[in-house]
Formats: structure tokens, sequence, C-alpha cells
């Protein structure tokens, strides 16, 4: 590994002044597990790496704050799969999150991590997308919320300012009952990034949500206000058709590495399909758990 | 304005109960550390992404990946290495139902293996067969020998719950 500076600010504007000072040159580090590999085979090679960890404003919470769910930014992906009320009331993401990595890297990998990294595989996105997610940000001329699905451009791309800092994801509070479930396709049973990675939800005045990713430069976000997919009585081959119209922005590319185009775009019908039942089911047993 | 990128950091870690003042580089990762420094090399380095678990340690009683952690994170914590299971001559019990039940095959991954099973067993001492194998889907074994490797871990846990 490249040689560099580790900073280790107390103070979030000490951080902010840090990326200004430095720019591309600096790289921020929370959970560590996508950065020090990259860090490792060269892909980056910043002068300064900046740990948000010992930021006294920085934390790992998750608490209600103004009617939302508050994730802090340093909150791991054990933390956010064990949490009781992401589970009741957001469980495709603490489903998402049990299924990042292995218990070593959930252990480390943060949710914010997740977000900036813009993997278009990054398998909790699509979850934080259908629950409507906003990213808070502190930056040189500020604090400002942004709706997560304006965040991302493409792999590795996001609208965020060079200087900025992601403090906290934010989950509004569902304002009719919800159901919803996150699915995914890898080669082989164990870990393994996704193929395709697909939450879907539904809630009571049948409206349905779905995001997916690994299909394309970045994850989407797709919704049904027709009412037809969450129609319990509404025949598979009507749903398949609505999906179609859905996905028909999926666009996989042609160097993907884990599965051809085709096949992304096949599973990602049969998991739609899939996932729309289950979240049926889901609703129809009542109350999460 | 930046310092000089030869600069190492102080640490203070507790490793495996023994207080330790380092100096590290900033961009030696806690696996380099704990072998190159610390000579303690009974964690492994292998794929260094994340991905086979051979460097398994736990900091704080979290079990984590040391290739993936720089050493200048570790500062302040508590890091329990291979090296911290047994006491002088007496293994600990996952050591020795490992040793009973044959899981040691060429032994590389073995390390990284008990140490994710000692964070599983602390979080969870009567765990199912699925608890194991997710316990330690985290640790890759190129010998195959995940049937031993599972026995060992509910042999141990088996004999921790009849001893409390």
């Amino acid at each position: 590994m490249r040689a560099f500076t580790y900073e280790r600010p107390t103070r979030l504007d000490d951080a902010v002044a840090l990326l200004a000072a430095h720019g591309p040159d600096a790289r921020l580090l929370a959970g560590g597990t996508d950065l020090i590999i990259r860090l490792r085979d060269g892909t980056i090679r910043p002068r300064v790496v900046v740990d948000l960890k010992r930021i006294a404003a920085l934390d790992g919470d998750i608490r209600e704050a103004d009617g939302a769910l508050r994730i802090g930014a340093l909150a791991v992906m054990t933390d956010i799969a064990a949490d009781a009320r992401i589970r009741r009331d957001y469980e495709a993401l603490a489903e998402a999150a049990a299924v990042v990595g292995s218990i070593q890297i959930r252990n480390r990998a943060t949710l914010a991590g997740n977000v900036c990294n813009a993997s278009p595989a990054a398998d909790t996105v699509p979850s934080l997308l259908v629950y409507g997610a906003r990213v808070v940000v502190t930056g040189p001329a500020g604090v400002r919320s942004v709706p997560l699905d304006e965040v991302f451009v493409r792999s590795g791309v996001t609208t965020l300012a060079a200087g900025e800092i992601v403090t906290a994801i934010e989950l509004p509070r569902p304002s009719t009952r919800c159901r919803s479930v996150h699915v995914r396709r890898t080669r082989r049973r164990g870990h393994d990034l996704a193929s395709v990675t697909l939450t879907c939800a539904i809630d009571t005045d049948g409206l349905t949500r779905l995001a997916y990713g690994s299909l394309g430069p970045r994850p989407l976000l797709v919704a049904d206000d027709t009412g037809l997919l969450a129609d319990p009585s509404a025949p598979d081959g009507a749903k398949a058709e609505r999906l179609e119209t859905l996905f028909a922005a999926a666009s996989p590319s042609a160097r993907s590495m884990r599965a051809s185009p085709d096949y992304r775009l096949a599973m990602l019908h049969v998991l739609g399909l899939r996932a729309v039942g289950t979240a049926i089911e889901r609703l129809a047993r009542g109350s999460a758990g | 304005m930046t310092a000089d990128l030869d600069a190492s950091v102080r640490i203070d870690v507790t490793v495996n109960g023994r207080p330790r003042s380092l100096e590290v580089r900033p961009h030696h990762t806690l696996l380099d550390v704990l072998r190159d420094d610390l000579g303690l090399t009974g964690t492994k380095e292998c794929c260094l992404v994340g991905e086979c678990g051979a460097c398994t340690v736990l900091i704080d009683g979290v079990s984590v990946d040391s290739c993936l952690v720089l050493a200048a994170e570790a500062d302040g914590s508590a890091v329990l290495t291979v090296e911290g299971l047994a006491s002088g001559d007496r293994l600990d019990r996952l050591q020795a139902a490992f040793l009973e039940t044959g899981a040691a095959q060429c032994g590389f991954c073995i390390p990284g293996q008990l140490m994710a099973a000692h964070a599983l067993l602390a979080a969870n001492p009567r765990p199912s067969r699925a608890d194991v194998e997710e316990g330690l889907a985290g640790n890759l074994c190129r010998c195959g020998g995940y049937e031993q490797i599972i026995e060992a871990v509910l042999v141990a846990a088996e004999r921790l719950g009849a001893a409390s």
C-alpha cells in the first residue's frame, strides 16, 4: 500500500476543512471495507486519509428524530440488521444489511459507506430507495438533506460535492402500513456480490415501489400506482407485463462481470415477480414478524 | 502543507491482554503490525480483500478482517488474536475441540476459524448448526474441512454449556 498521512479529526468542521484543503488527494475512511481494498490495489492513491470515527458529531446511533428514523453515518451493517425498529418498519433494509459480505465485513462496513461508494450492486441501496431515504450531508456550504434517488450518477460517482461528508441517513415514517422484502441473485450460495439485487415494498393503499441494482450504472427506483401489482388476485401474466414496462430502463453492461446482461434481465423479472408475491403475503399476514 | 508521508502514528493497544505502545506507519494494516511488528504470526495473511477470513481477529470483542483495518484505527482498543486463546499450556475449549474432531487439516485457515468461532460463542453460547454455518461463513477452508470445523464448534459449545 502506498504511504499516506493519517488524519483523525475530532470535529466535523476539521474534517470538512481537510477535504477542502486537499481536494481529490484526501479520502474519507469509515468502515474501510471498500476503501482499504482500493488503497492496497492502487486504484486510489490519496495523500491523506481522514478517519471519521473519532468525530464527536458523528455516531452510529439509530434513533427516531423529527418523524424519521435517523441512522448515524457510523452505523455498521451488523447494527442495521439487528435493530428492532428497522426489522419491524423497514424489514427489507434489515434483510439487505444481513447479506452484505461476511460477519467480519458487516461488523465494519457502514450503511453510509455503502451509499457513498455508489456501487450499482450495493445491496442496501434498493431498500433505502423504496423507503424514500434522505442523505444528510455537511459541507463547506453548511448542512443539506438530499433525496437518495438524486445522489447516484454511475458506479463510484455521486452528486455529493467533493467537500461534503454524510452525517446520517434518514428514513421517513411510512404514512400507511407497508411491507417489504429484499431479494438477490448471486452466483453461488454463500457470500457474493449480487448479479441482481432488488427490493419491493407494497403499502395498504395499493402502491408498489420496486428498486433494483446491478442492472446498469446506478440503482433505479420505479413505482406502480395502478394497484395492479399489489392486487393479490391479479394474474401473474398481467403483473409480468407491468414489470416489463417498469423495468424498461434496466441496462446491464455488456462488460458485466458476474452474469451476462441477458441473464441479469431474465432474473430481474423472475425476482421482481417473486418479491411482489412475498410482499403481498407479508401484508396479508398482518403485523411484521 | 501535507505532513511527512513517512510520519508514524503512535497507538496504544492491548494485545492479548498486554498493553502495548507502538509506532505504526499509517498505511500499515492491523494485520501487518500484528505479524511484522509484534511477531504474532498466528494471524494469517491471505486474500487481502476481506473474503477469506484467515486474518480474523477480535477488536473489543468484535470479529474483523485485520487486513481491512489500519493499525492506526485500532488505537485505544483491545485486540485478541489466536495467540491469546490458550492460557499458558492449556488450550481453550475451542482449540481442544478442533484438535479432537480433526478440524485442522493443513491448518492455515484455523486461526481465523477459531477467532470467528470465539466471537460466535461469546454472542451465542448455544448455537444451532445453522448459526455456526453463518457464523463461520466469512472463513474459507481450502482443504474443505468444513464438516469437522462445524462439529468442533458445536462440541465446544456443548462443553461450554455443560460447564456453566
